[in-house]
């Protein structure tokens, strides 16, 4: 199946399959994310967009019992196979989680942790750093006084933006996003789904969730997932107005799913 | 905008610097030193079992070589005519342990079954904390007490009454002959008894809650009593855990030295089988005798006792941690 | 006759039914009454030893050196201090090895065979009867340097405390969810730093606790002393010679004929109790308050 884009393509994943032991989570993957765009995918629980997300940035590695085989292509090289230092990888491609995760330190140092780890900053550059972070993931005004607070002193949506803004300091070139808001209330939800249009303008973003009503948002393309196949792909409008497949009409419809 | 937008150009490039490849090298080499060091700190715990063992072995010996397995069955301690046998000890051990279990299960099962099933909410945490504090308690106090405060009162309120009652009887009577004065393995059973009730108790009211809800509620809902349900379901359910946690309790009796020694009297005679009998384990043994021992088959016999002890709560731990394991896998929890 | 429903009434006049209410009540009466066993002996211990041993604290005791038999007055000064010392260079030896054991178990050695057994090995050296322990020192060392002395004494403490701070890490930093380290790994930090500043950061509050019940366990211990560090009738602080502690001490004086040595001895068991105690309670509240 062809999920080919019209915009120049940062991410590509060729023939990709993938394995928890034995199981055979993933089947045969084949797609473009466009750049400084935002893909979404979409698909009944276990249908394997969380998986795909994790293969991107190699986060799979961390479990011995998790592997994958076949390409995925970032600016032309295979990450998968590169002899590169997966933490480099990783902090090309950023990701955040279903659960706000804000680390046991001061808000300030939850953002200057990822900094600290590849750059060396004065602390002038780092002062701004988190400034420009906290901004762009509007949080700045809400906690400029209180930056050494404990990054759980915050609320839950709060904290995911501080998250957001932690992937954001080191200068990601792609945001994965794995089902964000789902742990948020609504009115944080929108604040994040305002966030990800304007992100999209500097990085690529990649975003997993099972609100429907949220892809056809915030997403330029889809994805529809089912049981580990990428069944259709395309320009968000034609998916949501106009499916191709059945499969995809019936989940969008939540004729089933 | 676009001000920053060329600035995280700018500085995309500049991350390929030579700061970063400094910073990815020292991460590298950061993993490996602190791995390195946590897998040398397991090795250590490891080593030091195979380090007791090999230690003991060699300390004992000479007593090995000289008496051989016979020493498990002679029941004979001379050291003025350097003639060891280890069966007093063995045999004090083994049955103030037995006296222990055979008290403790049966109330650590009343107290787990209290806590999970009688217990009023607001009240299971604090008693609870009461029975774990029973824990904590260092064995000294209890063998203080237990000699001091304890065993009069046991001699004057138990052994007299149970000697005039039983002492002529057949069989039952040898028990209770012996002097009643509150010394022996009966008072060290009941001790070691009281010590070990928190332990059993803790992983038979952990197991007994984790039993699914679904299950008991299966049990009442054709109409068990509380007693049928814990007896007839819950048990048989978690009777690997059970077994498992009064096995723990049995290697803590065995291993126990100082709520022992205070009250078992120090004799290392075995005449009889009286329960009242002052008599000696392993480990009061080794506490009263081994700082003043002279090197040589005497040293080396009490460490051989010492490496019987091991062996024997080695083994029963181990199999209580097997049965705990069977326990965890079956329920499908992996911790 | 139907047999739905059955009648109530019916029912209860059934010998078996009243049978297994009869039997239902004996056995939850004997719960109840196993419940106040247990609280009955803890109650008596503890009033027992504030009774007999609050009495005899006075200054004196914390000040004064162990005096000899039958000669009044005394304290327990060196004994005190002695087990002071041991205790904390016994927990501080103690305590890093089990905290990277602990940490190897949780974040490195989950699914190798050395993080199995190793597990294994030290579930059981933790509740191993801790006179063997002291037996194992004493031929190391003891045997070795041909004298009893405190840093015997404070190398037995010590590998009594490891396998209980090993328990405890691995316990703690498995509470820890995957995702707050997923989310470190992510922004591309090495495993070193992710456990460091992120995973045992956030265990820390339970990694404390585990501590505070190792010190609390060997605060109390007395046979791995006993042929280690021996005891010492006056005061030093000299760890190649025997040193003074609080439980020996104890065991000497009580079991001793000697009024004045027994008052002593309930004195220093007061004090042990206390101690016990009061780090056992301090070790939960301290846990409790890390939601």
């Amino acid at each position: 199946m062809d999920a080919k884009v019209a915009v120049p393509s940062k991410l590509q994943a060729r023939n990709l399959n993938f394995y928890y032991g034995k199981f055979h989570a993933l089947k045969n993957i084949n797609l473009d994310i466009a750049e400084k765009r935002v893909t979404a995918f979409i698909g009944p629980s276990g249908c394997g967009k969380s998986t795909l997300l994790r293969v991107f940035n190699r986060m799979f590695e961390l479990y011995p019992e998790q592997r994958a085989e076949g390409e995925i292509v970032i600016d032309g090289e295979d990450i998968l196979k590169s002899k590169e230092d997966v933490a480099l990888v990783r902090a090309k491609i950023g990701m955040i989680f279903q659960k706000p995760t804000p680390f046991p330190m001061s808000i300030y140092d939850n953002i200057a942790f990822g900094v600290r780890l590849f750059e060396r900053l004065t602390r002038a550059q780092m002062d701004e750093r988190v400034e420009w972070a906290l901004r762009k993931a509007a949080l700045w005004n809400e906690v400029k006084d209180k930056l050494q607070q404990s990054g759980t002193s915050l609320s839950g949506g709060q904290q995911q933006r501080l998250c957001i803004a932690r992937g954001i300091a080191v200068r990601p070139e792609v945001i994965l996003l794995d089902e964000p808001c789902s742990a948020l209330d609504p009115i944080s939800t929108s604040k994040i789904e305002e966030l990800i249009e304007e992100l999209k303008a500097d990085f690529t973003v990649a975003i997993v969730t099972h609100n429907m009503q949220q892809a056809a948002r915030v997403s330029d393309y889809t994805a529809y997932m089912y049981l580990g196949e990428m069944i259709e792909f395309g320009e968000t409008d034609q998916i949501f107005i106009k499916p191709a497949r059945k499969e995809t009409e019936d989940y969008i419809t939540g004729r089933f799913g | 905008m676009t001000a920053t937008m060329t600035t995280t150009t700018i500085q995309s490039e500049a991350m390929q610097s030579p700061q970063q490849a400094l910073r990815r090298r020292s991460g590298q080499v950061g993993d490996l030193i602190f791995a390195g060091v946590a897998r040398l700190a397991a090795v250590i715990t490891l080593a030091l079992l195979v380090a007791i063992i090999v230690s003991l072995v060699a300390g004992a010996w000479p007593s090995i070589k000289h008496f051989g397995l016979a020493f498990l069955w002679t029941a004979e301690w001379d050291p003025v005519q350097q003639k060891f046998g280890g069966l007093i000890m063995i045999y004090g051990t083994l049955m103030t342990s037995l006296i222990a279990l055979l008290i403790a299960v049966p109330v650590s099962f009343g107290i787990a079954l209290f806590l999970t099933e009688l217990s009023p909410r607001w009240l299971k945490r604090p008693l609870g904390t009461a029975i774990e504090l029973l824990a904590a308690v260092p064995s000294i106090v209890y063998g203080m007490w237990g000699l001091l405060v304890f065993s009069p009162i046991l001699a004057e309120f138990v052994q007299q009454p149970l000697q005039n009652a039983f002492g002529s009887a057949p069989f039952v009577g040898q028990l209770f002959s012996g002097p009643p004065v509150g010394i022996g393995i009966l008072s060290a059973g009941i001790i070691l008894a009281i010590m070990i009730i928190p332990f059993i108790a803790a992983v038979m009211r952990d197991v007994f809650e984790v039993t699914p809800a679904m299950l008991k509620e299966s049990a009442y809902g054709v109409g068990a009593t509380t007693w049928e349900v814990v007896w007839k379901v819950v048990l048989p359910y978690t009777k690997t855990g059970v077994i498992g946690g009064i096995m723990l309790g049995l290697g803590r009796a065995l291993g126990e030295t100082m709520a022992v020694t205070f009250v078992i009297g120090n004799f290392n005679q075995l005449s009889s089988l009286s329960l009242f009998e002052a008599a000696n384990s392993i480990t009061s043994a080794l506490a009263n005798e081994f700082a003043e021992a002279s090197p040589g088959l005497h040293e080396a016999s009490l460490i051989y006792l010492g490496l019987l002890l091991f062996f024997i709560t080695f083994v029963v731990l181990a199999l209580s941690k097997l049965l705990l394991l069977r326990l965890q896998r079956s329920e499908g929890k992996r911790t | 006759m139907s047999a739905i429903g059955l009648n109530r009434a019916v029912v209860d006049r059934v010998p078996m039914h009243r049978r297994r209410k009869l039997v239902n009540v004996i056995a939850l009466s004997l719960s109840l009454a196993a419940m106040a066993f247990g609280l009955f002996w803890l109650l008596w211990i503890l009033f027992e030893t504030v009774r007999l041993g609050a009495g005899g604290i006075a200054f004196a005791t914390f000040v004064q050196s162990t005096p000899a038999p039958n000669v009044e007055g005394g304290g327990l000064a060196n004994a005190i201090v002695g087990s002071v010392v041991m205790v904390l260079l016994g927990t501080g030896i103690g305590t890093p090895i089990g905290i990277l054991a602990g940490i190897y178990l949780a974040e490195y050695g989950r699914n190798t065979w050395l993080g199995h057994i190793t597990r294994f090995i030290n579930d059981i050296l933790l509740s191993a009867p801790s006179i063997v322990i002291g037996l194992f020192v004493y031929t190391i060392i003891v045997a070795r340097t041909r004298s009893f002395s405190g840093f015997a004494g404070v190398i037995a403490l010590a590998l009594i405390v490891i396998p209980v701070v090993v328990r405890t890490t691995e316990n703690m930093l498995q509470l820890i969810p995957n995702a707050l380290r997923e989310a470190a790994f992510a922004l591309g930090a090495p495993k070193w730093i992710v456990i460091r500043s992120v995973t045992l950061r956030a265990a820390v509050a339970g990694v404390v606790t585990g501590v505070l019940l190792a010190v609390a366990r060997i605060a109390g211990e007395t046979a791995p002393l006993l042929f280690t560090a021996l005891s010492n009738q006056f005061f030093s602080l000299d760890l190649r010679s025997p040193m003074a502690n609080l439980p020996v001490t104890i065991f000497k004086f009580a079991m001793s004929p000697f009024a004045n040595w027994q008052h002593l001895a309930w004195a220093g068991v007061f004090i042990i109790t206390l101690g016990v105690l009061a780090l056992n309670v301090a070790a939960r509240v301290l846990f409790r308050k890390r939601d």
